[in-house]
């Protein structure tokens, strides 16, 4: 009986979380798009669905909230539908809206979309060769051969993205970093910029009238109009930039479109700057306001955190070094050991591991949509909008299962059985160790890319 | 009398809908073989007739500003590319055909660009809602443009046709539909060139169309008067 209220409850969340998904995908991603495909959404609500229910099992086994049994039926059913869903639904549906976008490769949409996820899959399978992610005594087509593999490709995203983070946020937190903009630079900006336009549109009018003038030239001589006509027709085929044959009648009409080029290159460039000067204008008034001094000193303190943590990550490749406690019994020793307050272990830490759990969850939750969207308006346009919202749901759904897999080490022994017992024997010091390498390598070339960017950006000032 | 030195129409719309290969077409008249992103502004000129055929006719050019972007841009994009709305004699909105979200955001397109607006006469609006009315009185001459016309099916064409002339009732302009991969939708004597040479007339000569109507008004009332008077017995 209790099984049948457990399964109740936990398809009700689901239906909650795909509800969540699907007004996520509407407002905020395909807000510019018309979705003409519903079978994207639905994929895209169904991942972020059944990842959802993932945290909320683990939350449910921190609480102990439902019956143990039901708990673990309900953990093996979410996992294997996730993996089915990472595995076969989206790999093959970006196949399919990759295949249908080719115009050549309009009639066998299908056959080809299974040639593309066939090619999928071996990747997928070799990729688990280099890592020393199995015990040899699990066999060819268990569960835990495909799991590994999502989970190899899931922290490397996880450790890139928190590596650029922990880098990145501090730096757009502090108005240490905010160059000094003016007002007048920015004008002086600007008139360079239409002063420019100006010059292209005179150019372009001289180019318009020599064409004109030699096309009724050639119209006025009868003799040469099968000729005019010929060449007419070849230029006609080509695109306007190209004004090739042209050059045997006027040389200089080649030397103003050269030029023309020239300076629409020099307009973008000055837009550019011009768009890059007006958002650290607006930074910076920001950073006056008290919303921007608050953030300027979390900037502080994260910088220090990245520090830390790229200290400790160092810490733990050189000295090959596993924690094996978590952070919620470790903190709770050294207050009972060294600061000698007592209190009932059990009770605050499945409190404390709750809440610092469910934090976890939530930020890594947010700040994955938030990246995703960002990354979506930033490529997409409205023929590649399907594709790339299939690919993000692949990204998510992979993230979010490697994030419970590294959340096993957050959570003190007595909730780390039911993860362990549900993914299997895998490696587990394997995956904290390469998200370790990952987050290294990550943060460090972050810090070097936004040194060089950083370095770069004044210089284009001092030659104004 | 519009200045004679410069006439500068304004071409907005969402990102990929065609401006580029639009002006492309009606400035080169040639196809634009591959389009690619604008970044910033791209101007073009065209070259056009003010009377054609007759002994006042007269050649000028007409720059075609296509500015890239879309409405949801940060706000630092949207305030350089209010550089480019200055004193702007006409605007040319393009949305596709084939996406209903590029119409939708034509209002938010005009209401940017007229909203900047520097010369005295600009539509005054109030908290960026729209207003029928304000368009009425604009003095500004909108053009709708709707790209990729050959990419919607038969059976929907009637849909999509109607759906355009509601947007042109509200803007108070006049539509074209068509697609920017073939010349034959502007070729001279179709509707189409028609309402475009009528749309750069008015640009132009923004006095024209009133002065039109109240010549014609008055000779309208002649040949009542006219009439009347030989009725008489």
């Amino acid at each position: 009986m209790s099984f049948m209220v457990d399964s109740v409850i936990m398809f009700t969340s689901q239906v909650l979380f795909f509800g969540f998904g699907w007004l996520f995908f509407m407002r905020q991603l395909f807000k510019d798009y018309e979705v003409r495909q519903y079978i994207v959404q639905v994929v895209f609500s169904i991942t972020f669905a059944f990842s959802c229910t993932m945290f909320e099992l683990i939350i449910f086994e921190i609480l102990g909230a439902l019956s143990s049994t039901s708990r673990y039926f309900h953990w093996k059913l979410n996992l294997y539908v996730i993996l089915l869903v990472l595995i076969f639904v989206v790999p093959f549906y970006i196949g399919y809206f990759v295949v249908s976008n080719i115009r050549l490769l309009q009639r066998q949409k299908l056959l080809f979309a299974c040639m593309v996820w066939f090619t999928f899959m071996y990747f997928f399978w070799k990729l688990g060769d280099p890592f020393p992610i199995l015990s040899p005594k699990h066999g060819i087509l268990s569960i835990e051969q495909l799991i590994s593999r999502v989970g190899v490709i899931g922290v490397t995203l996880m450790a890139l993205l928190s590596g650029f983070g922990a880098v990145n946020c501090p730096y757009t937190y502090m108005s240490y970093f905010l160059r000094n903009v003016t007002d007048s630079d920015i004008l002086a900006l600007e008139r360079r910029l239409l002063q420019t336009m100006d010059m292209i549109v005179s150019k372009k009018k001289r180019i318009a009238m020599t064409r004109r003038q030699m096309y009724q030239r050639g119209e006025d001589q009868n003799k040469q109009t099968g000729f005019w006509g010929m060449i007419k027709s070849v230029t006609s085929t080509q695109t306007g930039s190209e004004n090739v044959s042209l050059d045997s009648f006027s040389p200089d009409l080649s030397l103003i479109q050269q030029e023309v080029d020239a300076l629409e290159e020099l307009s973008r460039q000055l837009f550019l700057e011009t768009v890059d000067l007006q958002s650290t204008k607006e930074r910076i008034e920001y950073s006056k306001t008290f919303q921007g001094k608050y953030f300027n000193f979390l900037g502080y303190f994260f910088s220090i955190y990245c520090v830390w943590k790229i200290f400790m990550a160092t810490i733990n490749i050189v000295f090959d070094r596993v924690g094996k406690t978590d952070p919620v019994t470790r903190g709770i020793e050294i207050t009972v050991n060294y600061l000698g307050i007592q209190f009932d272990v059990k009770f605050w830490s499945q409190h404390i591991s709750f809440i610092l759990v469910g934090i976890i969850i939530v930020t890594s939750i947010r700040g994955l949509l938030i990246t995703l969207t960002k990354f979506f308006y930033a490529i997409s346009s409205s023929k590649s909008s399907n594709v790339i919202v299939l690919v993000l749901a692949q990204i998510m759904g992979m993230y979010f299962v490697s994030s419970v897999l590294l959340m096993r080490m957050s959570m003190p022994l007595e909730y780390r059985s039911i993860v362990t017992e549900v993914l299997g024997e895998l490696q587990f010091n394997f995956y904290h160790r390469w998200f370790d390498v990952i987050f290294l390598v990550s943060a460090l070339s972050s810090i070097l890319f936004l040194y060089l960017a950083h370095k770069q950006a004044p210089e284009k000032h001092m030659t104004l | 009398m519009a200045s004679l030195d410069r006439v500068k129409v304004l071409v907005l719309g969402d990102s990929g809908v065609g401006k580029s290969s639009l002006v492309h077409l009606l400035c080169q008249n040639q196809v634009l073989g591959n389009p690619s992103w604008t970044v910033g502004c791209s101007v073009d000129v065209r070259v056009q007739d003010y009377k054609e055929g007759t002994p006042e006719e007269k050649t000028y050019y007409i720059e075609l500003w296509d500015v890239g972007g879309s409405v949801g841009s940060a706000s630092s994009i949207k305030s350089t590319r209010a550089v480019f709305y200055n004193s702007v004699n006409g605007i040319m909105l393009v949305h596709d055909l084939t996406n209903k979200k590029s119409s939708q955001n034509l209002y938010r397109w005009s209401l940017e660009a007229l909203n900047k607006d520097s010369s005295p006469t600009g539509v005054i609006v109030s908290n960026g809602d729209y207003d029928r009315e304000q368009f009425a009185e604009n003095p500004v001459p909108l053009l709708l443009i709707g790209t990729k016309f050959d990419q919607i099916p038969e059976n929907k064409r009637n849909e999509v046709l109607t759906r355009t002339a509601f947007l042109s009732e509200d803007f108070n302009a006049e539509e074209i539909n068509l697609d920017c991969t073939n010349p034959r939708y502007l070729a001279a004597g179709t509707s189409n060139a028609v309402k475009l040479s009528r749309f750069f007339d008015k640009v132009r000569n923004p006095q024209l169309s009133t002065v039109t109507c109240s010549v014609s008004a008055e000779i309208v009332m002649f040949v009542v008067w006219l009439y009347c008077g030989e009725q008489k017995p």
